[in-house]
Parts: structure tokens; C-alpha cells; sequence
């Protein structure tokens, strides 16, 4: 039986991995079954062989073995909040949860403020909890939403010759019915303000299995590019609706979650030439990726039932999430000892995390994923975003890393998290003070 | 021009109309003969695609993998007959609606622990590309499954009215227990609708694949068949196909047309109040069979 059958087969129980009280204990809230079980199995399995690959090489970290267990969340915020209270005082306490699900994190965010326990939310969740001083415990590393929202526009600049062209041009919003859909609106208006181009919002109702009507209105208003806003199903939905009214894929920028593999092979050859942003690029040229495949897979404890997903892109990122967690223990050591830390000690670390060009290399990662340098202020840490596109068989880049437009976000963040602390009543931390 | 768009999204949503039919059809098959709505439609839409496309991973060229296919979705649904349902006849509708929910979650999580979790494409060599009419853009696939739907429904109307089969699966729908009475097996009865039902979500399984690729996600695709049943009526194998028209031409010319007055994205709950709005008319359906019972 292959590692997925194991996994439904136990899908209602807690997968217990090798726990001790005295070590540094990690909860893997994953998803290896249900509708989004193709992303999850490969995601979870990247950071998993990250963590073994690090006690296999390193002994832990500082001497302190890394451990882990599983709870099947299936996506599911009722699930999720329930392998949240199940994992989170675990084996000396839970270091810091990555669920990879904005509607679990919404869901656990107050309960891991007053756990004292980190959420990382790389590249999802609550995009102006990159404001540190209102949301201590959450962590949307390396890009937030909007972040990424700013980067499609400026990427598209680039492909018109400079954002000054961008003025008099139309883009279309295709965004999935949805909280999570909605959340970058406010951000793209303000860049059309900026940069002068016509933009049209048009709404997908969730799941976004049919798309017909709004690819016939996107056909009749001709825009220049097509800003993708999707997750599951609705990807390969868009691309085939596209290529219907005969809409080049070429002009269709998603975001990370429209940009892996399944996103793109169910789309067949509709998706041929469609580009969308990452946080974590793919492949296996990256040394860390050799490393893990010859240590780990060498010694038959590796993750994945076919070695053949190592280097797909939700692989990848799967490892990039063991890295920023294992750099974030690291950091933390340095402050509190080599010692089983707890959720507010890591959060410490994560909120000192320093990934320079220097660290890239020493952890074999470089161009793998932007630097990344966090403060009590910054929890995002980079705000870097690249571009793929789709050749048929691969993710090709073809840009560099975009730096998000902070003379954008900024403002927004702000202006959000001001209304956040009202709503609260809360009291902003003083970062000068804590340093 | 405006009447060629207007065309463009009545034709569009004619064409997708024809593809909720097809999940319809299964639904409407299982109700016919056993007045039960089996909730599990979805799942074996899912499990039929998925077998499909797992056989052809492992070198079966496409006819034979659709025949393997075929035979399994078949034996599934013998099994489910005698696993499932046997032991219900004679039980209220209700009970038999309820061990369809178990099932649906069964075969969802027998699908993915048999074949994998994977999102597989499906290519069935016929381009989504569009051709041009007029300056009226129609898909070439939307066609084919038009062309697909036509033909089955048109092979089980015929089914259903002209065949000594088709007239026992009417009177087990009515009655078990008369029908039983007369020497129909129902039993095989059953047995038979499961594996025709099977094989029409395959079909719907195939072209839906097609669209979406092949992944968990073809379970919502039932979602689009609902309003179908509640306006076509859930005994009526025309009725499928005139429901599904009618939703998708009406579901795309409301979401382009008063979908700005109100924001958008109501192409899901619009087709779900139309077929309300024909109940209030029809409660039956357009071409559900009316009940009249003697008080």
C-alpha cells in the first residue's frame, strides 16, 4: 500500500511521527486527502524531508532533534482549529503551525495569540499582518497577498516597456468568488490610480468549474492582460474558458496559488504560454534539493511515495517552509541556548530571521527564494515576487525577483491596521522599546 | 455587435446547459428506478474519470482503458447493489438517500486511495478552440459534448419507452413492491440502472475531466446539476436535457446581463431560483410525473 493510501485509510486519526519531550517539536497540519490532497501531499512532504534531512545530517538543530507529527486537516477550518488544540501543547509545545489555508489561519489567529505559538503564513493569509506590531504571532514570510498583487502589475510594466506604458491600458481582475478573491481589490485600484490603466473586477463564483459568462464579457471588453486571482479548480477552468474565446495565455498573470504543476497539467495544452508569480521556484538543480534526494531518499526515509514530485513546485515550497522554520529555531537559539524553546522563543526567531546571499549559499538555496530579513516591525521580510511561465511540460522563469510597491502597500497596511487596533482595542507594540 | 454577443452568450450557455444534463442524466436514471436521489453521482463521476485516466497512465491505449473503465464502473455498480442496497429494499426513500450520502464519501475516498490524489489533464483530441460564425465564436468541444448528451439522451428515452428492460425499471420506479409482485427481478433491476448510471458518469466524467482535468474537484460539478433536476423533474430523461438548456442559457444571460446591477458573480444561486420560480408553477417539474393520490 503507497504512502496515500496509508494516509486516507488513516485520515481521521493523527499520524504520529517520532516525538519526544525533550526535543524540538514541529506540528504538521497537513492535507494528503480531500480536494486539495495533490498540493498538500507534496507540500508537507517537502517540509517533512527537510526536517529529517537536517537530523540526518545535523543531529537537530544546535544538538536538539527536530521532531514532527501529523494531523489531517483536509482543508477544513473545523479540522484545522481541531488539529490546532490537538498538536499545540504536544511533545513540550508546538514551535509554530503552517497551515496553507488563509481560512484555518483566520480561524487559529487568536487562539495562537493568546497560545503565545507562531503562525507562518508564507505567501498567504492576512496580508497586513506583515505589520508585526499589530499581529506579533503571524508571519506571512517572503510575500504577503498584496505584496504579490503589486508585483503582477509590475511585471506586467515590464512586458509593456515600463509602467509609464501601462497608461491608457485595460486589465481585467478575474478574481474567485471569495474572501480570499476579494482581498488584493483595494490594491489593484490603487495601482490603476498610479499608473493611470483602465481596470475591470470581474467575479468567479466559487469553485469556479464553469466560467463561460465572464470570459465572453472579458472577449467583449478586449483587455491588454488578464490578472488572475484563483485557487483549485478555477485555474484550469479560466485557462480552458481562455483558450474557448481565444484569449492568448500569454496575457494571463496569476498569483502563487494559480501556479503550480496541477494548476497547470489539468489544463492540458490551454495552459501553454500562461505565466503566474512564485514565492519558491521549482526544480532540482538547487543544491539543497540534491542534498535532500541522495540523504534522505538515499537512506529510504523520504517523504513522497514517487521521488518523481522532488523539485515540483509544491515540493519546493514545501522545503523553503522547513527552511524558514528551522532558520527561525536557529535564530532562536542564538538568543535562548540550545534547548527545547517554546512558541514564543521561536517567534522570536522568526522575528530575527536573516536569510543574506551568504546564508543562501551555506544553506544551498541561492535564487531558490528571496532573501528574507525580518524585524519586529517586518514580519513579511522580503516582499519579493518571480514570474513562470507554463512551456507545456515546465515553470519557466521569466523575470527576476519584483520587489512589491511599498509606496502602495504601505499606506494600506497601515491604514488597516489602524482600523484592526480600534476594533480590538488594542495598543500597537513599540518595536524601538523591545529592541 | 451587441445582438452578436447576446448570440454568443445564448448559444454559450445552451452549450454548457448540455453539459450539466449530462451529470444530470445520472441522477435522473437512479430516481427513475428506485425513487432514490443518489447523492453519490458526483463521487462517481469522479471515481469513472479518475480509473479512466489511472488505466491509460499505465500504457492501455484509450479504447480499451474506456472499456476497462466501463467494466469496472459496471461491477461498482453490481456491488453497490448488493453491498448497499439490497439490504435496504422496501426501506423509506429517506433510508435509501442517507446510505447514498455514505457512499458518496466511500467511493471519494476509494478513488483517491486506488488511483492517487494527482491532478491528471485529459485530452480527448478535441481542441476547446473556438470557430467563428458569423462573429459568433461556438467551441468545437462544447459541440461534441452537445453531439454526446443528444445521443445519450436519445438512446435512453428510447431505452426507457421502448424496451421490456426500460418498461420494468418504469414500474420498479412506481411501486417495488407491485412491481415485485409481477415477477420483476428487481434485484437485477437495480443492478442494471447502477452499472447504466455508471456508465453515464463516465461519460460526464470524461468531458468534464476534459474541461477541468481530472482531479477531487469534479465531485462539485454536481452542484450545476441540481437546479437541472429541480426544473426538468427528476423522473424525465428529456427533461434533463430541456432543464439543462434552460439553466444554462438562463444562468449566462443573468450573469452578463443583470449580473452588473448587482454586483456579479451570481451565476451560482441564479439557476437555483429560476428552477425555484418553476416549482411555484410546476412543483413536478416540466416533465416530472404527477402524483395524484386518492384521500
Amino acid at each position: 500500500m503507497n504512502k496515500t493510501a496509508v494516509a486516507v485509510s488513516l485520515a481521521l486519526l493523527t499520524v504520529a511521527g517520532v516525538a519526544q519531550a525533550a526535543d524540538q517539536f514541529i506540528p504538521i497540519p497537513s492535507y494528503r486527502v480531500g480536494a486539495y490532497a495533490s498540493g498538500g501531499a507534496k507540500f508537507y512532504g517537502g517540509m517533512i524531508d527537510y526536517l529529517n534531512y537536517v537530523n540526518m545530517k545535523e543531529g537537530g538543530v544546535g544538538g536538539v532533534k527536530l521532531t514532527y507529527e501529523e494531523c489531517e486537516t483536509e482543508y477544513k477550518n473545523d479540522r484545522g482549529v481541531e488539529c490546532y488544540e490537538r498538536l499545540k501543547a504536544k511533545n513540550g509545545g508546538a514551535s509554530a503551525f503552517n497551515f496553507m489555508s488563509t481560512g484555518i489561519t483566520y480561524a487559529t489567529m487568536d487562539r495562537a495569540e493568546k497560545d503565545k505559538i507562531p503562525l507562518m503564513t508564507m505567501g498567504f493569509g492576512r496580508a497586513d499582518a506583515q505589520d508585526g506590531r499589530a499581529f506579533k504571532y503571524v508571519f506571512p514570510l517572503i510575500t504577503s497577498y498584496w505584496s504579490q498583487a503589486t508585483a503582477k502589475v509590475q511585471f506586467l510594466g515590464q512586458r509593456v516597456g515600463g509602467m509609464q506604458n501601462l497608461k491608457g491600458k485595460k486589465i481585467v481582475n478575474l478574481y474567485h468568488g471569495s474572501a480570499y478573491g476579494k482581498e488584493t481589490i483595494p490594491v489593484l485600484d490603487a495601482m490603476a490610480k498610479k499608473y493611470g490603466f483602465e481596470l475591470q473586477h470581474v467575479e468567479v463564483p466559487a469553485p469556479g468549474t464553469e466560467q463561460q459568462s465572464q470570459w465572453l464579457e472579458i472577449r467583449r471588453a478586449r483587455p491588454d492582460f488578464v490578472l488572475l486571482r484563483s485557487w483549485g479548480v478555477m485555474t484550469p477552468a479560466a485557462l480552458k474558458s481562455a483558450q474557448k474565446v481565444g484569449f492568448p495565455r500569454e496575457n494571463i498573470v496569476a498569483n502563487w496559488w494559480g501556479g503550480s504543476e496541477e494548476d497547470a497539467i489539468a489544463a492540458g495544452d490551454a495552459a501553454k504560454g500562461y505565466i503566474a508569480g512564485s514565492f519558491a521556484l521549482d526544480g532540482r538543480q538547487f543544491p539543497v534539493i540534491q542534498n535532500i534526494e541522495k540523504t534522505v531518499y538515499g537512506a529510504g526515509k523520504g517523504n513522497l511515495s514517487d521521488k518523481g514530485f522532488i523539485g515540483t513546485v509544491n515540493y519546493n515550497r514545501g522545503v523553503v517552509s522547513g527552511i524558514l522554520m528551522v532558520e527561525a529555531i536557529r535564530a532562536a537559539q542564538k538568543k535562548y541556548g540550545a534547548k527545547t524553546l517554546n512558541g514564543d522563543q521561536i517567534r522570536w526567531g522568526m522575528e530575527n530571521l536573516n536569510i543574506d546571499a551568504k546564508r543562501q549559499q551555506e544553506l544551498g538555496v541561492t535564487d531558490m527564494f528571496p532573501q528574507v530579513k525580518t524585524s519586529c516591525q517586518n514580519h513579511e521580510g522580503s516582499g519579493y515576487t518571480r514570474f513562470m511561465q507554463w512551456d507545456g511540460k515546465d515553470w519557466k522563469p521569466v523575470s527576476g525577483w519584483i520587489k512589491a510597491d511599498t509606496g502602495v502597500t504601505l499606506p494600506l497596511i497601515k491604514a488597516s491596521v489602524d482600523k484592526y487596533s480600534q476594533e480590538k482595542s488594542m495598543k500597537l507594540r513599540d518595536c524601538a522599546a523591545e529592541k | 455587435m451587441e445582438w452578436q454577443f447576446f448570440l454568443e452568450v445564448l448559444v454559450g450557455g445552451l452549450l454548457a446547459g448540455v453539459m450539466y444534463s449530462l451529470v444530470a442524466l445520472g441522477f435522473v436514471l437512479i430516481y427513475k428506478a428506485s425513487g432514490v436521489f443518489n447523492f453519490a453521482q458526483g463521487a462517481m463521476v469522479l471515481f469513472a474519470a479518475l480509473s479512466f485516466v489511472s488505466i491509460q497512465a499505465m500504457g492501455v491505449p484509450f479504447w480499451l482503458a474506456l472499456l476497462l473503465t466501463l467494466a469496472l464502473m459496471v461491477l461498482l455498480g453490481v456491488g453497490i447493489e448488493r453491498v448497499v442496497l439490497r439490504p435496504l429494499v422496501n426501506q423509506p426513500p429517506i433510508t435509501l438517500f442517507m446510505a447514498t450520502i455514505g457512499l458518496s464519501f466511500f467511493l471519494e475516498g476509494l478513488a483517491q486511495m486506488v488511483w492517487g490524489t494527482d491532478v491528471h489533464g485529459l485530452e480527448l483530441g478535441i481542441a476547446d478552440e473556438p470557430f467563428d460564425v458569423g462573429g459568433v465564436f461556438i467551441s468545437k468541444f462544447d459541440l461534441f459534448a452537445a453531439a454526446v448528451g443528444g445521443t445519450l439522451v436519445a438512446a435512453l428515452a428510447l431505452f426507457f419507452s421502448k424496451t421490456k428492460l426500460g418498461r420494468a425499471l418504469r414500474a420498479v420506479a412506481d411501486d417495488h413492491q407491485a412491481a415485485m409482485s409481477v415477477g420483476i427481478p428487481l434485484k437485477h433491476i437495480w443492478a442494471i440502472v447502477w452499472g447504466v448510471a455508471g456508465f453515464v458518469a463516465l461519460v460526464a466524467g470524461l468531458l468534464w475531466g476534459s474541461r477541468l482535468g481530472v482531479q477531487f474537484a469534479l465531485t462539485l460539478v454536481v452542484l450545476k446539476a441540481l437546479p437541472v433536476l429541480i426544473l426538468g423533474g427528476f423522473t424525465s430523461v428529456p427533461g434533463a436535457i430541456i432543464g439543462g438548456l434552460i439553466i444554462g442559457a438562463g444562468e449566462k444571460l443573468a450573469e452578463v446581463y443583470l449580473g452588473p446591477f448587482v454586483g456579479g458573480g451570481i451565476e451560482n444561486w441564479f439557476p437555483y431560483m429560476l428552477a425555484l420560480l418553476f416549482l411555484l408553477v410546476r412543483p413536478e417539474g416540466l416533465f416530472g410525473e404527477k402524483h395524484i393520490e386518492r384521500v
